[in-house]
């Protein structure tokens, strides 16, 4: 008879290899930069990126008040797509998917861009009609998306109950094959790789708490670690955007709710595309280890907390029942939920201020990460050369004055 | 959940509420004195501050009042 195998300590062959390591530097604030980024979420990193790749900007830091990327990038649903109804939307969600195409080789990181496609369900004939005018208006934009019936969904997705006798029966869909989703953490250790590598100073706890100024002009910002110079200054720090922007007097149209999400435990890969729902409001993917990853629309009130309410959970796991019966005995494992800022006209604000040498990107509510590329390109632009993108040219501050909104409300199908 | 201090019921859960922003926004004495910055100021600025916030809420599966409280928006909070 044989022995046991011995428990000891395995041979060195055989052991995990050691965690890698760090992809970035870590640096303490200089007193003075030509460029301040105040966020390093994946819109400040990749802010940071372009503006040291296109512009020839080194002397870059990057101020985050919590850990690097530790604020809506980490606790999005990562979802991409471009299927944005109006034509300023479509022109910078589609560039954001070019470049997400693009990035995997270009940073030479695989963070598992997933271009498994996204469902954005429809359920009432109004909506129908919204739906195929969307898909029309993308056709006419070059974005691949187009509407589908309940037998096509069965097909694309056949966990998904389409029967006609459901509450709220499936009436169709557009479709977006390139849409999908990406490993947002490794997006983010990507952009703060290449970034370092560049120079670019990445500085964790060190939280921007109001401005240096010289009239008119923004000259530095003050922080937990003391004032530092700037010659440009640019926002990228998603819900907490007005807090900052108030303390200069300069009022956004912005309004900061909690967003939350959850996941299922592991599970083996039953969900093959993204599906979201906007009339039962839900939206639901697969995540690549295995857990279903959920997420509905913001709580009504105001919230800095990282906490939402629990109905709205009770809300969307009641839908995504009805959406997804096979999900019936899945246990939630996780919830959070983040602070995302949200403009009038449900559009971003990214351009000039009225203060020279500070620029804003935020207002990108719920669903930022699918744009990040863009972002950080349009805005490294902007910083530089002190004027807008063409792409960022409509979003200004200055359009709730003279009424040129891109009201993307309900049109953009859920929002996410 | 919030519990949710309606003066006329006591407290109850968010659920029975709709939210209304932010309290005592004034519509303007003289709309058509406005420039188009103070219109565009007062059709889309709110308060948006972390920490105390007057707000609207109507108790529309109660009394369907409407009331103003004052709720810490990083605590959640409400002033008694
Ligand atoms: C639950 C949830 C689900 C989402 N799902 C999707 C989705 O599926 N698809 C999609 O496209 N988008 C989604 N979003 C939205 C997306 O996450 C955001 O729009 C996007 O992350 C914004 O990018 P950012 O880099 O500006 O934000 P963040 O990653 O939040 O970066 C801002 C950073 O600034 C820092 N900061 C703030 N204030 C200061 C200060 N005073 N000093 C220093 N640092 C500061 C913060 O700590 C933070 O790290 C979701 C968001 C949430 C919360
Ligand atoms: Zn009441």
């Amino acid at each position: 008879m044989r022995s046991r195998p011995s428990r000891s300590i395995a041979p060195k062959a055989e052991r995990l290899p050691d965690p890698p390591a760090r992809l970035w530097r870590s640096a303490d604030p200089k007193r003075t930069y030509d460029v301040v980024i105040v966020g390093a979420g994946g819109h400040g990193l990749a802010t940071a990126y372009y503006l040291a790749a296109e512009h020839g900007i080194r002397d870059i830091a990057v101020l985050e008040r919590g850990w690097l990327a530790g604020g809506n990038m980490a606790r999005n649903t990562t979802i991409i797509r471009s299927n944005y109804l109006l034509d300023e939307s479509a022109a910078l969600y589609g560039h954001a998917l070019d470049l997400w195409e693009r990035w995997p080789g270009e940073l030479d990181y695989d963070f598992l861009l997933s271009q498994r496609g996204v469902l954005n369900l429809v359920h009432t004939e109004q909506e129908v009609r919204d739906a195929r005018r969307r898909a029309f208006a993308n056709g006419l934009n070059g974005i691949d998306a187009e509407f589908v019936g309940p037998d096509e969904i069965a097909e694309l997705c056949p966990i998904l109950d389409v029967s006609p006798d459901r509450r709220y029966p499936v009436l169709g869909a557009t479709w977006q094959a390139r849409a999908g989703i990406a490993k947002h953490d490794h997006v983010a250790w990507a952009l703060a790789t290449r970034a370092s590598e560049f120079g670019v100073d990445l500085i964790e706890q060190c939280e921007v708490t109001g401005f240096v100024t010289d009239g008119d002009r923004v000259v530095g910002v003050r922080t937990s670690r003391g004032d530092i110079a700037a010659g440009r200054v640019g926002l990228a720090a998603a819900g907490r955007t007005s807090e900052l922007t108030e303390t200069l007097g300069l009022r956004i149209p912005l309004q900061s709710h909690p967003l939350q999400a959850l996941v299922s435990e592991l599970l083996e890969q039953v969900h093959p595309c993204v599906v979201m729902s906007n009339h039962v409001h839900v939206y639901c993917s697969q995540a690549h280890k295995g857990e279903l990853v959920l997420g509905a629309g913001i709580d009504s009130y105001n919230g800095y907390g990282q906490r939402g309410s629990v109905q709205v959970i009770e809300r969307q796991m009641a839908a995504a029942l009805e959406l997804f019966p096979i999900f019936a005995r899945a246990h939630v494992i996780r919830t959070w939920a983040g602070v995302v800022d949200v403009t009038p006209d449900a559009s971003p604000i990214i351009g000039p201020t009225p203060f020279e040498g500070l620029f804003v990107n935020c207002g990108w509510g719920t669903g930022g990460f699918k744009a990040t590329p863009a972002v950080g390109r349009v805005f490294a632009h902007t910083v530089a050369t002190g004027s807008p993108h063409p792409l960022n040219e409509p979003y200004g501050l200055e359009r709730f004055r003279t009424g040129a909104l891109i009201d993307e409300h309900g049109a953009a199908a859920v929002a996410h | 959940m919030l519990q949710i201090p309606c003066p006329w019921c006591g407290n109850r859960d968010e659920v029975e509420f709709r939210y209304g922003g932010q309290a005592q926004v004034a519509y303007p004495e003289d709309p058509v004195a406005l420039s188009d910055a103070e219109w565009a100021e007062y059709l889309f600025v709110r308060a948006n501050p972390r920490g105390r916030h007057a707000e609207r809420w109507v108790h529309s599966d109660g009394c369907r009042r409407w009331f103003d409280v004052v709720r810490d928006t990083a605590t959640n909070e409400f002033a008694s």
